[in-house]
């Protein structure tokens, strides 16, 4: 009994054969480690100076904080998205076509699984890493004014293990690059600019806060933000357990679409 | 003893086609067994079955004994796939191909690092270690292929046309690898489209047209079986009436281009009938595989 489940389990669950597929990726980022930090710091920075020093002068305080303290949180939650989403959706889609990677890691051991969960490990690692240096810069620029802010790390992972999963749902069904911007349109630009990185949601009528506060991003930025600040963390069990919800799904529906299109 | 590979009704469909419409075939262990066939006769398409990247929709599969299917991690881990396309990978070194795939079959560091010299000297890439792979040639790169197949020390090697475009020098070594791999004990399974490659490495053929067998055997057998033992090539001005001419030669007379083909058991009855006519070329050789494969596969293009 115990034995067909763990089994049956065993299918859907990666086995550590995906740790392999990770340190390719990082294998291959450490080649051009400081042009691509060049790339993941460099827009959250401008984001930093352009908005919360411009834009701050003009909103001064939200929610009786800083406006830059405030924007950093929603910056940190907002680039673990983006790092993560560019990585599954560029990265992983060549990997996939253009360069047969994932044909060349199915013809050994690993399955399918395990190239997604490698995958997602790496767009994980690599949010953390955009995550880790606006921390960095927030603590330089003094808007990351709480001392236990560090724990928003773990955070930043786990917010990139829920968008690469999402991600790669896309690259799974995506037929070129250009399908990506539907992707963009209709998901990611919309959680950028309705899911309280910039403003809190609770000033947009009620029926977009409804919608906005179930999507994943608003779930990263509500635990964010407190602990960037040095608020109580309000429902954080809810918050959590929704990113991971979120996680589970799209990664098995990333695993079955991808085998379907890769095991032909 | 178990076959390598046991193939019984094995059947792929793809919308609107059969890929592959039940075939069956055995590889015993140490042999190399090839797959001829025109373009889209099913060759890659069996080949991604017998490798698991591609699901069965009908018959049965066993490698080494045990029933194969797409996901099937203890079974892949004794393959070694060398694909019809390249799929190396480019942001890697010609080395650090080769350690990365290793660490994708389980392998520890220096496990594939005692044996990268090896495998680098089998691909003739020594001094490429550094290399990156978009630096080599196509040559170079199928090696390469052939070499990371190696690298947890398959005991079957599955390779996908594994010569094609490539100049005779790179061609040659790559049979002379084959070979030396044969001797080792290790099982190959290839397909090809040059019938001197399938002469000059394979033990059995299978010759595959639309999805289907139209015969198996060794080279020999297959020639003896299908085509008469000599054949002579005529080629000239003249050669339109050479038809009616010869009606009554013995034999099997065909006509590909510019080219007769008469097929004997007597080829100097047709020397002699051509004797005098200075105006055509006559060529006198024995039958090949290629004669059998145009006979059985039909002489129009296929795709
Ligand atoms: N994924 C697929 N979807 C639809 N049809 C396919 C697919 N893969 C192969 N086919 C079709 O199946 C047939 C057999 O293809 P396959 O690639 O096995 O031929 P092949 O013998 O390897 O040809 P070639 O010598 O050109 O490589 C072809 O008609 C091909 O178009
Ligand atoms: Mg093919």
């Amino acid at each position: 009994m115990i034995n067909n489940i763990g089994k049956l389990l065993g299918r859907y669950l990666p086995k550590k054969g995906f740790v392999q597929v990770w340190r390719r990726h990082f294998l291959v980022w450490s080649k051009s480690a400081v042009t691509s930090l060049m790339g993941t710091l460099g827009e959250p920075f401008l984001y930093l100076l352009g908005m919360g020093y411009g834009l701050g002068r003009f909103v001064g305080e939200i929610e009786n904080v800083d406006y830059l303290v405030y924007l950093t949180s929603g910056i940190l939650a907002a680039s673990s998205m983006n790092t993560a989403t560019f990585e599954a959706l560029y990265g992983g889609f060549t990997r996939m076509t253009r360069q047969n990677t994932f044909n060349a890691m199915l013809a050994t051991p690993l399955r399918v699984v395990d190239v997604v969960a490698g995958e997602v490990a790496w767009g994980a690692t690599k949010a953390l890493i955009s995550g880790i240096a606006i921390y960095l810069v927030g603590n330089i620029l003094g808007s990351i004014p709480s001392p236990g802010a560090f724990l928003v790390l773990p955070v930043v992972f786990l917010s990139g293990v829920v968008f690469t999963s999402m991600a790669l749902v896309v690259v799974a069904i995506a037929p070129n690059y250009d399908f990506f911007l539907y992707y963009f349109t209709l998901f990611t630009t919309p959680m950028f600019l309705f899911c309280g990185v910039f403003y809190p949601v609770d000033s947009l009528p009620q029926a977009v806060q409804l919608v906005a506060n179930m999507l994943p991003l608003a779930h990263v930025v509500a635990i964010i933000r407190p602990l960037t600040i040095g608020l109580p963390l309000d429902d954080l069990f809810f918050h959590l357990s929704a990113l991971c919800a979120y996680a589970a799904l799209t990664f098995f529906i990333a695993v079955q679409l991808l085998k379907k299109r890769l095991i032909v | 003893m178990t076959a390598v590979v046991l193939a019984e009704g094995l059947k792929k469909e793809y919308p609107g086609h059969k890929a592959v419409d039940g075939i069956d075939f055995e590889i015993r262990q140490g042999e190399c067994f090839g797959i001829l066939g025109p373009n889209g006769a099913g060759k890659s398409t069996t080949l991604r079955m017998v490798i698991g990247l591609t699901d069965l929709d009908g018959g049965s599969l066993e490698l080494f004994g045990q029933p194969m299917y797409p996901e099937h991690p203890t079974l892949a881990k004794k393959i070694g796939v060398v694909p019809q396309e390249d799929n190396l990978d480019p942001d890697l070194s010609v080395g650090e191909n080769l350690l990365v795939y290793g660490r994708y079959f389980g392998l520890a560091d220096r496990e594939v690092k005692a044996k990268m010299d090896e495998l680098l000297l089998f691909a003739q890439l020594e001094d490429r270690k550094d290399a990156m792979v978009r630096e080599l040639s196509g040559g170079m790169m199928r090696r390469l292929m052939i070499a990371r197949s190696l690298v947890a020390s398959p005991d079957l090697i599955v390779l996908d046309e594994p010569t094609t475009g490539l100049d005779p020098q790179a061609r040659h070594l790559i049979w002379q690898r084959l070979r030396a791999l044969r001797e080792k004990g290790v099982t190959l399974l290839l397909t090809t489209h040059y019938m001197e490659e399938a002469a000059q490495l394979c033990d059995r053929l299978l010759i595959l047209n639309r999805g289907q067998i139209l015969d198996q055997g060794s080279p020999t057998a297959l020639i003896s079986r299908h085509v008469e033992p000599e054949v002579v090539e005529v080629r000239g001005d003249g050669e339109l009436e050479i038809l009616q001419e010869s009606s009554h030669l013995p034999g099997r007379v065909e006509r590909v281009g510019d080219t007769t083909f008469f097929y004997s058991n007597d080829a100097h009855v047709i020397l002699d009938f051509f004797r005098d006519r200075h105006d055509l070329t006559c060529l006198l050789r024995p039958a090949n595989l290629e004669d059998v494969f145009l006979k059985l596969t039909g002489r129009e293009l296929k795709d």
